[in-house]
């Protein structure tokens, strides 16, 4: 049997360092763009422009375009591969004549705009702060159920605070990580927060309260078959028992939603990047992390003198 | 193998045998979309019905343009939303959507739509009508039909109007219908215009006060025309004649119908996706789909063996099920869609490996296939029941935030999911269960017993 409560130490370390180096990307990111992670139009408003051109174009002239209609402070890539001469645009909120203009322009310029396979997007600043309100209470409420849900399925353990409070911590640490990916990407890639990066986060959240039930349902069951042994034992046996099956089911949703990374379009990547990430965090912490906390705070309480 | 086993299986593969017949061919008899009740009557079909990502399109969402403190009812949106429909549905389009969103939007969904901006300028012509009257003293030149003009809308009944401006006496939201036909004395073509009962009195008072003098009708502050009001006019009717030709008379009537727009509408926000774009993405996703589910299926066989074929077998239905609901329901199918599909079904063998675990550790502890088969289903079963629930619960979120701003993409992924998360129940516990059980009873627990390679272990 692997012992797995002897190297608790070096896995909350192995936690400490991601938590650090997700916060660090998404300072970093504080620092460059004023957002831990980089908001898409979704949230702020503005207009994302996608457009396939059929013969190759140069930044400059897809640029020049925009600042010809007024556009100055634009965001140009590339996307997906060069073969593939789509570009995306970024600006602030262009009206539906607004962004015609801009299109008849780039055809004028370039005469290889391929409407047909071209997204534009397009969200004025009030929705955006609207969204963004939305998104907030979504992850209020997120919370919220995720806490009634643990105290709801351990109400008849001992101590239900305890393995709260680690579920608690853990999900914590997934989304931080996940944030922290994506805030990495934002810098290196560019990606932009929007709808879909909520969702993918607000999965998470769900999720991983999934993976540490199934572990805690363990130890719950294996408390009283085991009476007598210590509890880190107890855990032990109960991160045992629930590997195979951990690994395994994660093994699963990874193959499907790698498929989804190397197969699937564009749209979804950063979508599915930050689930898959989430989940590997998951895995992490629901097997090492949460746990382990409600371990360490259980031999605390024992080693306590009782009182008298 | 007992009776009930034997029931169960005959049950699944003829829900199997079903479910593929309405699954896979593209060519139904009609009687049998007859039979889908619950769809609407026009469009009941047994097709997938794709969202805007995956066959272009745009989706447009517009809000009433009136001061942020400014009440709106429930009707007046709704009537707003009507005529909108009423230009959309002048597109001739196959199946578009025209929801009203809160208090104050109106999202528009034009699937399939080859050209955007002729879509866009059709809506968005939908202006609002006014009748006006003109500032005291006011000449031919301020009369003038095309005169750009403003108005006092939207500043409340019983202002006075600032110097130039144009009282605003009714709006468009009071017109009841308007036609052109030809004057039968004169045979001069001119229009008619009804307001609703409600606004009759209020258009008889006011011409009564203001016989000989000129009211204009204005359509998105342009004005249309300024005929003098001749007489009073009682019966909530009144006739626009002078100066028209058959066709201008018949353009205003138009304007004037579907203008009735009871609130102006200003689009805040507008997605507009290439239709090839979609095709590319459908290709992707469904190549994505088969190699994802593939590995799937490899690993349950790999590792899991005669369990893993059960589980495969399951796997099999379940995407046979969900595809089938998708269809059935309908479910609208986008990008987020079919990635919270493919994701829910990787999960779904979740239940099958609790399972499965389970079984492997009470062979471990000596105890019988048949009895450590049963053990590990229903042991497991609180297991799978609370980490469903946690999904359906996150599902739930995603839906309402999804729907707090007509984010297709979010409920899209929300609702393959959840759908997804339910018919696990079934097919992972009962399904896989039966079997496993028909598995076990065909080969004889004593040689399973004798090739422990079968179940991996």
């Amino acid at each position: 049997m692997i012992d797995f409560v002897h190297n608790r130490r070096t896995y909350f370390i192995l936690a400490g360092v991601l938590v650090a180096l997700s916060v660090a990307a998404m300072l970093v990111s504080y620092v460059t763009y004023g957002q831990l992670v980089r908001i898409g139009i979704d949230f702020k408003g503005g207009s994302l422009f996608s457009v396939h051109f059929t013969a190759p174009v140069t930044e400059d002239v897809i640029r020049e375009a925009f600042a010809e209609e007024g556009y100055t402070s634009t965001i140009v890539q590339q996307l997906g591969d060069p073969a593939d001469n789509t570009w995306q645009v970024r600006t602030s909120f262009a009206t539906t004549d607004q962004i015609n203009a801009v299109l008849e322009r780039l055809e004028e310029i370039t005469g290889a705009v391929d409407r047909n396979s071209s997204v534009v997007d397009t969200v004025e600043a009030t929705v955006g702060a609207e969204v963004a309100r939305s998104a907030a209470q979504a992850a209020g409420a997120a919370a919220l159920v995720v806490l009634t849900f643990i105290w709801f399925s351990f109400r008849k353990v001992p101590h239900p605070l305890h393995y709260g409070v680690a579920s608690v911590v853990a999900m914590l640490i997934n989304v931080i990580v996940a944030m922290g990916f994506y805030a990495l990407m934002g810098l290196l890639q560019g990606w932009e927060a929007d709808a879909l990066f909520l969702t993918a986060i607000l999965t998470v959240i769900g999720f991983s309260v999934q993976d540490i039930i199934v572990v805690f349902d363990r130890i719950r069951e294996n408390i009283p078959r085991h009476r007598g042994e210590p509890f880190s034992l107890i855990v032990n046996r109960s991160i045992m028992e629930t590997l195979h099956r951990s690994l395994a089911t994660q093994l699963n949703a990874m193959f499907v939603m790698i498929a989804i990374l190397l197969f699937g379009g564009a749209t979804l990547k950063p979508f599915i990047a930050v689930m898959l990430v989430g989940m590997l965090s998951e895995t992490f912490t629901s097997m090492f992390v949460a746990v382990h906390i409600v371990g360490l705070w259980e031999e605390r309480r024992k080693s306590r003198p009782a009182r008298a | 193998m007992n009776r009930k086993t034997i029931t169960s299986l005959v049950l699944i593969l003829l829900l199997a045998a079903v479910a593929l017949y309405l699954v896979v061919p593209s060519q139904h008899p009609e009687w049998l979309k007859r039979l889908l009740v619950w769809q609407p009557e026009t469009a009941r079909s047994l097709e997938f019905m794709q969202g805007l990502d995956l066959q272009g399109g745009l989706q447009l969402s517009m809000v009433a343009d009136v001061p942020a403190g400014q009440e709106l009812s429930v009707e007046t949106m709704r009537a707003a939303a009507q005529v909108v429909e009423g230009r959309v549905n002048a597109l001739g389009l196959s199946e578009p959507v025209v929801q009203v969103q809160g208090t104050r939007r109106i999202i528009v969904e034009l699937p399939g739509i080859a050209d955007p901006e002729q879509a866009i300028d059709t809506i968005r012509d939908t202006a609002l009508l006014e009748f006006a009257e003109p500032p005291a003293g006011a000449g031919e030149a301020e009369l003038t039909p095309g005169r750009v003009v403003s108005t006092t809308y939207g500043m409340g009944e019983d202002v006075t109007p600032p110097p130039g401006y144009y009282k605003t006496i009714l709006i468009g939201d009071a017109l009841d219908s308007a036609f052109n036909t030809v004057d039968e004395t004169t045979g001069q073509p001119m229009v008619i215009v009804r307001f609703k009962a409600a606004d009759t009195q209020r258009f008889y008072e006011y011409t009564r006060n203001n016989i000989g003098r000129p009211l204009c009708m204005v359509l998105d502050k342009t004005i249309l025309s300024c005929p003098t009001i001749r007489d009073a006019i009682p019966n909530g009717e009144a006739q626009i004649s002078g100066g028209f030709t058959s066709e201008s008379a018949q353009q205003l009537a138009i304007q004037l119908r579907y203008g009735a727009l009871p609130v102006p509408l200003k689009i805040e926000s507008y997605r507009a996706i290439g239709p090839s774009l979609g095709a590319i993405s459908v290709e992707k996703s469904i190549r994505a789909g088969v190699v994802g589910l593939l590995v799937v299926f490899l690993f349950m066989l790999i590792y899991y063996r005669l369990n893993g074929l059960a589980a495969d077998l399951a796997l099999a239905l379940y995407v046979l099920l969900n595809l089938l609901l998708y269809k059935l329901l309908p479910v609208t199918l986008t990008l987020p869609g079919i990635a919270g599909f493919l994701l829910s079904a990787g999960m779904a063998v979740d239940a099958n490996i609790l399972v499965f675990e389970r079984m492997k550790e009470e062979l471990r502890h000596g105890r019988s296939l048949a009895r450590g088969a049963e053990a590990g289903f229903s042991r497991a079963w609180t297991s799978v029941r609370d980490s469903n629930l946690a999904t359906l619960l996150t599902c739930a979120i995603l839906w309402f935030f999804g729907n707090a701003f007509a984010a297709s993409l979010v409920k899209g992924f929300a609702l393959t999911l959840a759908l997804g998360t339910l018919i696990n129940m079934f097919t992972a516990l009962i399904v896989t269960r039966t079997f496993v059980r028909v598995a076990l009873g065909l080969l004889g627990e004593e040689r399973v017993r004798r090739h422990p390679w079968l179940l991996g272990i």
